[in-house]
């Protein structure tokens, strides 16, 4: 017996629509034998992981948080895959956005600035993502590199910068040593929605993006622009369409995203740049992305799922003693399996049994 | 090599018999109870337009398909052919239209990909030669494929098959990327192949060739057999009604039209290909009026996808005024500048160049439509532009699909080419340029189309047709250049452009001649 995978005559939209469920249910199953594997009840772990995060107004809003700057990254990122254009490095444009944007922060520290700092801060994260982003596509444009090594490479270089930054120039000379900067005026803070809670603005911003990118896709000629060049690039070409700079505008976006996601959460949730302040939210939006198929409402609904994914990691951690590197190898899971299951739109799988004179040793 | 001995005189039992063969996909049949026997010592014809079911049929002869019902009998023995290698190992060969080919493997290296293997290679590089040699198909088996021409391509498939020693061969559309010269030289191997005593299958839809070549032919309409008559007795309208089911209108010229004015001009053309075996453009130059439709006949491969992209923008000549529309210089214009100027274009390949293949039909009109058509407003998409773009095209050109706005690649050929075409003509452009216009077409949407193309001539429009089909430009066309390594001959009048004529032309003997000329006229003019 063989498995293939045969060319269907059409797209299954019936998969089409089904694949993420699918992959989520078949990485709960994966899940629950891992559970078993470290001995503890698959049924209760997977009721703290899933079900109980989303009893309590708490972390449902913490869950709303840790959203905010998957759906933002992850909105760029689908612009960027569309168009066949392979950016994976997120992360990095994070990092670079939150750098640029407090910059600001820092040298008007304690100087009494008006309330121009924050937007000012935003423009410049959004800024600082996208020229760090534009460096993997003008080196795709120009040299032909590839763009999936350079983007992901530049992710530690961001990463190196900001531990430098923060642990000499602009480390607090109040902060008793420790690598970040002084807390951030309040002139330079992301509001809150909700008296007392860690939601913030940023939450209404990352919506806005969902819609404007929504619009941009589905309404006009660039959202066209997008999908023609990653669904037939000769048709694209043909139709007027530069792959160059379609490279170039759709790293700028995804960066300037990226950027905006780094420094709303550096102004908004934390509140000082440090280390840490991201865990990898750059690669799970990869996730995120496919997970909620490329289209804007889906990235919504997905980053709400993955963000509820760290919430219960932490809660198995503290009531179950279950690594939270656990985490990660769930979204990993959940990645291979969605990028398994879309290949079932295009393709289904067929058992054949090979003819008996081939069997039979011939060849 | 010469086992199969010519037959004492025409045998009785057939070769191969296909008896009642019904393939269905799903519901629908694409071969209904056909029967064929294939005698040897003889040429079979199969006609039959595209989709008629030619290649369904001789796929479960080659074992590539199982049949849904019937059977095949082979020397009056019931077999069931589970692939290809059985097939050839019953002595059953096959040349495909589409060549399965390394290019960048030589020619021993090719052939011995798709032998079994139980010989050493020096062995069959031997055997190679020799068997080229006694065919009269010469091949230089250490030469790699990407240096040889179209027609010594297909002498490798020919003589890959016949170094199985086929009882019969199966040829489809041998001469669609033929030169007529080259056709009349593999028309002497066939006959040659012929009085051995091994049985041809030949499939085509040329009605010339089947009536000089065939003594039987099986005629496919719908996927059913229409009938089985001798081609020499019938006529080639006799024969294209039974093809088609009904006769086909002739196209009509326009009444006034080829003013003087030139709308396409091309000066010394040259462009390196970007692609290794591709072909260099040199030095091309010609000139297309208002109201004239100009043919560029010649082999594929010699340059005509170059010489497109170059004339559509999709890629840019080094200088300005090497293609002028409309008096405006475009040579170094992007295709979205040179469909403001005016032109419009339709590419050879439907799918995936033309049309994005999984787009709906309104996203195809916006393809090209975006840069001159008002179907964009400050960036935004007039939705309700695009649709009635596709209601427009569907009503004037009789486009045929399920539902009002389907996905491109859900049409079938004929139709979606006439959307293409369509799409264009109703911009009404002052210049067209059109790369084989029916190809795979079926006679009907074809006569639509070379119609649309005669009508939108007759109102001033300068149309370029490239095309392979030697009888559409002499229907259509008012001249004729031919293009060959790259090189663009003087165009002849259609009226005297004879078969021969191009033909010699197709296979390089005066280009060298006629490029010359072309320097000196050049010369003369600056």
């Amino acid at each position: 017996m063989l498995l293939v995978l045969e060319k269907r005559a059409e797209r299954s939209a019936v998969i089409a629509i089904t694949s993420p469920l699918i992959a989520i249910a078949l990485t709960l199953v994966t899940m629950s034998v891992l559970f078993a594997i470290l001995g503890k009840n698959p049924i209760a772990a997977l009721n703290v992981y899933f079900v109980e995060p989303l009893t309590d107004s708490f972390t449902l809003m913490e869950i709303a948080v840790k959203a905010t700057p998957l759906v933002m990254i992850a909105i760029g990122l689908s612009l960027c895959y569309l168009a066949n254009v392979w950016n994976i490095g997120a992360e990095g444009q994070f990092l670079m956005g939150a750098v640029c944007g407090s910059w600001l922060a820092v040298v008007t520290n304690g100087t009494g600035a008006g309330p121009w700092v924050l937007p000012a801060m935003l423009v410049l994260g959004a800024l600082g993502g996208a020229l760090y982003a534009l460096i993997p596509a003008i080196c795709k444009v120009r040299f032909g590199a590839n763009e999936i090594l350079t983007s992901l490479m530049l992710v530690y270089v961001a990463d190196l910068i900001m531990d430098y930054l923060v642990r000499g120039p602009w480390r607090d000379p109040k902060g008793m040593n420790f690598p970040t900067t002084a807390a951030f005026d309040p002139v330079a803070t992301v509001p809150t929605l909700i008296e007392g809670s860690r939601l913030h603005s940023g939450a209404v911003v990352a919506c806005i993006v969902v819609m404007l990118a929504a619009v941009m896709l589905g309404r006009t000629i660039k959202g066209f622009e997008i999908r023609v060049v990653g669904a037939a690039p000769k048709a694209a070409r043909f139709a007027g369409f530069s792959s160059d700079r379609l490279v170039l505008f759709t790293f700028a976006v995804s960066g300037a995203l990226a950027g905006l996601a780094g420094i709303i959460e550096v102004a908004g949730p934390v509140g000082v740049l440090q280390p840490g302040i991201s865990p990898g939210y750059g690669f799970t939006a990869i996730i995120v992305a496919f997970l909620g198929r490329l289209n804007p409402i889906g990235i919504l609904i997905a980053g709400l799922f993955l963000a509820l994914t760290f919430i219960g990691g932490e809660g198995v951690q503290i009531s179950m003693k279950i690594p939270l590197d656990l985490t990660k190898v769930f979204q990993g899971i959940l990645l291979f399996y969605v990028l398994a299951c879309d290949s079932l739109i295009l393709y289904r799988i067929r058992l054949i049994t090979p003819y008996r004179k081939a069997a039979d040793g011939t060849a | 090599m010469h086992e199969a001995s010519p037959p004492p005189g025409p045998q009785k039992e057939p070769l191969l018999q296909a008896i009642d063969i019904t393939k269905r996909y799903g519901t629908f049949a694409a071969n209904d109870s056909v029967s064929i026997d294939l005698f040897p010592a003889e040429i079979h014809a199969l006609l039959g337009e595209n989709g008629a079911g030619k290649s369904t049929l001789v796929k479960v002869m080659y074992g590539l398909v199982q049949p849904t019902l019937g059977e095949l009998r082979w020397q009056g023995q019931k077999v069931v052919l589970a692939g290809p290698s059985q097939a050839r190992e019953l002595g059953i060969g096959m040349v495909f239209q589409h060549f399965s080919l390394f290019d960048n493997l030589t020619v021993a290296e090719n052939v011995a990909l798709g032998l079994d293997g139980k010989e050493t290679f020096a062995a069959m590089s031997a055997r190679l030669a020799q068997v080229s040699q006694d065919y009269g198909l010469p091949l230089d088996p250490k030469r790699e494929v990407w240096r040889l021409s179209v027609g010594e391509r297909q002498r490798i498939e020919i003589v890959r098959a016949l170094m199985q020693n086929p009882k019969l061969l199966i040829l489809d559309e041998p001469t669609a990327v033929l030169t007529p010269n080259e056709a009349d030289q593999l028309f002497i191997v066939l006959n040659r192949l012929k009085s051995e005593g091994r049985a041809l299958l030949y499939i085509s839809h040329k009605l010339d060739e089947v009536k000089r070549l065939c003594d039987t032919a099986t005629i496919l309409r719908g996927g059913k057999k229409v009938a089985t008559c001798n081609p020499k007795e019938e006529t080639a309208a006799s024969l294209a009604r039974m093809m088609v089911g009904a006769d086909i209108g002739e196209v009509k010229a326009g009444s006034a039209r080829a003013t003087t004015v030139p709308r396409l001009v091309v000066n010394s053309l040259s462009l390196a290909p970007d692609d290794p075996h591709g072909t260099h453009l040199q030095s091309v130059s010609i000139e297309v009026k208002g109201g004239e439709i100009l043919g560029i006949a010649g082999v594929a491969g010699n340059g005509q996808d170059e010489f497109f992209a170059a004339l559509s923008g999709e890629r840019l000549s080094h200088a300005e005024g090497s293609v002028i529309i409309d008096g405006k210089s475009a040579g170094q214009l992007s295709i979205t500048e040179r469909r403001r100027l005016g032109a419009a274009f339709v590419p050879e390949e439907r799918l995936g160049h033309g049309t994005a293949p999984r787009m709906k039909l309104s996203e195809n009109a916006l393809l090209t439509g975006h840069a001159a058509s008002h179907m964009v407003n400050r960036g935004f998409v007039d939705k309700p532009a695009t649709l009635a773009t596709v209601d427009r095209t569907t009503k004037t050109f009789d486009v045929r699909k399920a539902k009002r706005d389907p996905e491109a690649a859900s049409l079938s050929g004929g139709n979606l080419q006439k959307f293409i075409v369509g799409r264009e003509i109703l911009r009404e452009p002052g210049v067209l340029v059109v790369s084989q216009p029916t190809w795979g077409v079926d006679a009907g949407a074809a006569a639509v189309i070379r119609q649309a193309l005669l009508d939108l001539s007759g109102r001033g429009t300068a149309v370029l047709v490239i095309s392979q089909d030697l009888d559409e430009l002499a229907e259509i066309a008012d001249r004729i250049a031919v293009m060959f390594h790259g090189h663009l001959s003087e165009p002849i009048e259609a009226a005297l452009a004879t078969r021969e004529k191009l033909g010699l032309l197709m296979g390089g003997s005066s280009a060298g001649q006629s490029a010359g000329q072309k320097e000196a006229s050049h010369a003369a003019g600056a």
